[in-house]
């Protein structure tokens, strides 16, 4: 009972986080921050507190500084983004990475209650989505995004979603067609009964009705279902590819020709259940093949992670402009935690960029009034003014769009093994299909037609089409129980055949925002007191590491407080003289034999050196287990960082594999080069700076810490906490691949026992009907099982 | 037993009825979202809004 009263105290009703330090009453409930306070006022007023009764904590921690929406009153973009809109009423679609529990439904489907004039709204939870529609008179898209902000639930809108929500509406009616060919197949079934079972002499007009219903229902599967088989078999054909599509299509096409044939000539049932359930099982194979994440997006580039419009000064006024319309020239303001969205020169303000994402470098940067400042840079302090230089698509980051692996399609990445195998069975099928047919000729025509039509009828890969499907569906299932999404079947394959793993240092292999800070000072307590207190003055990241690392101290006064941007700071505290920063700045003699390979703070008292401070980057826990992997994979480390942490890394990689600053078209070329020596390469990196690399790469992975975040097209996305299991992910791709060559081989196994019934000329419909569904039905129990079996052995399960 | 031939009329009638009802269902947007519906039948309506209406 104690314990649960202390526990009241001291989370935050809103969003469970931690106020031990300082806590905010409001009818007797503990908030962490003003935010969240804000939030609960907010629901209170409007009667949706039972926000709170459905889940514990249902909020998201609202300490984060709030964000200008500004831009959403510029017509042009509001065009952008709304779906629909007239005199009465808008619609508008937004993407709320923050929806997280049944809480969150309830709430953001009672908009309508907050403000009347949101007619509804709807959530789909797995889009992370929610349709809004409001009243046009009465309510603006700004005033809808900002009461949305004000909840908690700020919508992410980024210049891609404006894009692509152009690009978007396109289906091509697989559950229909599978609707249609399950609802022929079984009413097939259903008739062909009667044929197996046997008819009596004087009920024959029955067979002839059942043989033409049975006829009528292989035309809607020929002619709808089964059509994407003949469209893609002849593509191929065109392009002089032998793909799986062309047996199959063949396989369809003699099904259908011999079933009418014998239908018309009454001289046998003919194999419209074969027809009908062979097209079934091939699309549900497609069906299964294609999952989508929906939360995830594999496609993103330099457009979602820059703002959709960007304050520029005009004059004395400052407007929203699209990020589209910047132009050369113009002066733009950047704000604190806001991303330069073009190459632009420094006019105003002490800038101070951090550019993790862009270039690896983990430390910001300080740049002087006239320098330029590169694209994709987050702006740490106060707010900048630029004058833009280059437009966005030129910059320095975005050019990288410009090269030809991102034109490139992706088809021509890596064969799967059916695509090898199935240009071999193809040539055979033919082979003994014709063989059989000329074997027959001299003796029989009508036999010899006939073993032709049955090898070819018998022989169509289903089987073998819904292998690879199957296996490697429900190995991505497995792989996404672990934090490790994969962008479609095709990734398990390749993840297979990989030989060389290219890492990024930044975010990659240490964790983007937290950092190991070791103290070599020779310090009092009253020493350390006044450290802290020299450094709570300033906002560069590096003082605010020093003070949390000290913050068990309480702040002294500071007078005289002098900093120099870039190179560390002056104060006075109690009566003594505080340097605090780099080693040419307190310590001129010391500098000179120091080697700057970490990134270090330096502290000096009345003139009197007493020691630095280092500052690391932490490794993620996968490190380790990187290293492993070093005996069967060759490894890089590429990264745009300074080499300050090469002999830390050493453990890992060997002294030659590391490469530190690289630009991302140098990251880009070095896998090229790697692929050039006939490797398949694997890249793992987080940020923009490696976009490039990944998409050269064979297969791209983008690590993540949280995956409804930004992370740079690629084939896969990888939970950072997962890293550690990458050599189990690496070493399960190839148990099922193994699966995918011993069902194969089942297949096989299938086509010659049907074969051998087919040859002969003597093929029953019934043996057909048997086999086709026997064989499906064995390899789909057999991939399932025995993925889920490698995947227990693994642990991954 | 020629009444065959009716029944038969009569269940393929009936299996497109509802081969056009799965159609219908599909184009209306029925399919697109099939997660969230199952989390909105649970939660209650207000018991404030129910109330003044007796």
């Amino acid at each position: 009972m104690k314990q649960a009263e202390i526990d009241k105290q001291t989370t935050c009703y809103h969003c469970g986080n931690d106020c031990a330090d300082e806590c905010i009453e409001l009818d007797k409930k503990v908030f962490c921050c003003n935010g969240c306070r804000e939030v609960y006022s907010i629901l209170f007023q409007s009667g949706l507190c039972s926000y709170y009764s459905y889940n514990k904590h249902p909020g998201v921690n609202q300490a984060k500084a709030s964000k200008r929406l500004d831009y959403l009153k510029e017509p042009s973009i509001v065009r952008d983004l709304i779906d629909y809109s007239d005199e009465k009423f808008t619609t508008v679609t937004f993407y709320i990475p923050d929806i997280h529990c049944s809480s969150c439904i309830w709430l953001l489907e009672h908009l309508n209650k907050i403000n009347p004039a949101i007619y509804n709204s709807r959530v789909d939870f797995l889009r992370k989505q929610i349709n809004i529609r409001y009243d046009t008179q009465l309510i603006t898209l700004h005033e809808v995004v900002s009461l949305l902000d004000r909840i908690g639930y700020e919508p992410l809108i980024s210049l891609h979603d404006v894009v692509k929500k152009q690009a978007f509406n396109k289906t091509d009616n697989l559950v229909k067609k599978i609707a249609v060919a399950g609802f022929c197949f079984g009413n097939v079934m259903l008739l062909s009964f009667p044929e197996y079972l046997g008819i009596s002499a004087y009920e024959q007009s029955f067979r002839q009705f059942f043989g033409w219903l049975n006829l009528a229902f292989c035309l809607p599967v020929l002619l709808y279902s089964g059509t994407g088989y003949f469209k893609s078999a002849w593509v191929n054909l065109k392009n002089k590819v032998l793909n799986i599509d062309f047996p199959l299509a063949l396989g369809i096409a003699v099904l259908f020709v011999r079933t009418a044939v014998e239908i018309l000539t009454h001289t046998g049932a003919g194999f419209a259940d074969t027809l009908c359930g062979l097209t079934f099982f091939l699309l549900v194979g497609k069906f299964v093949q294609r999952k989508t994440y929906y939360h995830l997006s594999f496609e993103r580039d330099y457009r979602s992670f820059f703002p959709v419009a960007v304050q520029v000064i005009d004059g004395e006024n400052e407007r929203p402009v699209p990020l589209s319309e910047i132009q050369v020239g113009q002066r733009i303001l950047i704000r604190n935690n806001e991303i330069i969205p073009a190459d632009a020169i420094l006019l105003k303000g002490d800038a101070r960029v951090d550019f993790s994402f862009v270039t690896g470098e983990s430390v910001p940067v300080n740049k002087v009034l006239g320098e330029v400042v590169y694209a994709g840079g987050r702006q740490t302090g106060e707010a900048i003014e630029l004058e833009v230089v280059k437009p966005v698509s030129q910059s320095y980051l975005t050019r990288l769009w410009n090269n030809e692996a991102f034109s490139r399609s992706q088809e021509n990445r890596m064969q799967t093994f059916s695509e090898r195998v199935i240009k071999y069975f193809i040539i055979a099928l033919l082979f003994i299909a014709f063989g059989s047919f000329f074997i027959w000729v001299p003796f029989n025509l009508s036999r010899a037609i006939s073993a032709f039509t049955a090898v070819l009828i018998i022989a169509c890969p289903c089987a073998l089409a819904l292998s690879t499907p199957f296996t490697m569906s429900a190995a991505l299932s497995i792989f996404d129980k672990n934090f490790f999404y994969l962008k479609n079947t095709a990734v398990v394959e390749q993840l297979a055949h990989i030989d060389t793993i290219v890492l990024d240092k930044t975010g990659t292999i240490t964790i983007n925002g937290e950092t190991a800070i070791t103290a070599h000072i020779t310090a009092t307590d009253a020493d350390r007191q006044m450290i802290y207190s020299v450094c709570a003055n300033s906002t560069h990241p590096l003082s605010q590491l020093i003070c949390h690392y000290l913050s068990n101290h309480t702040k002294l006064t500071t007078n005289s407080y002098y900093e120099v941007p870039g190179r560390g700071i002056t104060a006075e505290v109690d009566g003594h003289f505080i340097k605090v920063g780099s080693t040419k700045f307190v310590d001129m003699i010391r500098a000179e034999t120091s080697s700057a390979k970490k990134t270090e703070v330096h502290i000096s008292i009345d003139e009197k050196y007493i020691g630095y401070f280092t500052i690391q980057q932490r490794y993620r826990d996968g490190v380790a287990s990187v290293q492993s992997l070093s005996s069967a994979y060759k490894l890089y480390l590429l990264s745009g960082d300074r080499g300050h942490e090469r002999e830390s890394l050493s453990s890992v990689f060997s002294m030659d594999d590391m490469f530190f600053e690289r630009t991302p078209q140098e990251k880009l070329d070095f896998i090229k080069q790697l692929q050039q020596n006939g490797h398949k390469v694997m890249m793992i990196g987080d940020g923009l700076n490696d976009a490039g690399a990944l998409k050269q790469s064979d297969l791209g992975i983008a690590i993540t810490d949280n995956v409804n975040n930004f992370s740079p097209g690629s084939d896969a996305i990888l939970d950072g906490r997962s890293l550690k299991k990458l050599p189990t992910f690496l070493k399960f791709s190839k148990d099922a691949l193994r699966v995918v060559y011993i069902s194969f081989c089942i297949s096989l196994t299938y086509n010659v026992v049907g074969l051998s019934y087919a040859v002969s000329g003597k093929l029953s419909p019934l043996i057909a009907a048997i086999l086709m569904p026997l064989s499906t039905f064995t390899i789909i129990s057999f991939t399932s099982l025995a993925t889920h079996l490698a995947a227990k052995k693994r642990k991954l399960l | 037993m020629s009444i065959i031939y009716f029944l038969i009329g009569c269940s393929v009638l009936l299996a497109l009825v509802f081969l056009g009802a799965f159609f219908w269902a599909q184009r209306n947007g029925q399919h697109d979202d099939l997660y969230t519906p199952s989390v909105r039948i649970l939660l209650d309506d207000e018991p404030e809004e129910t109330r003044p209406k007796k």
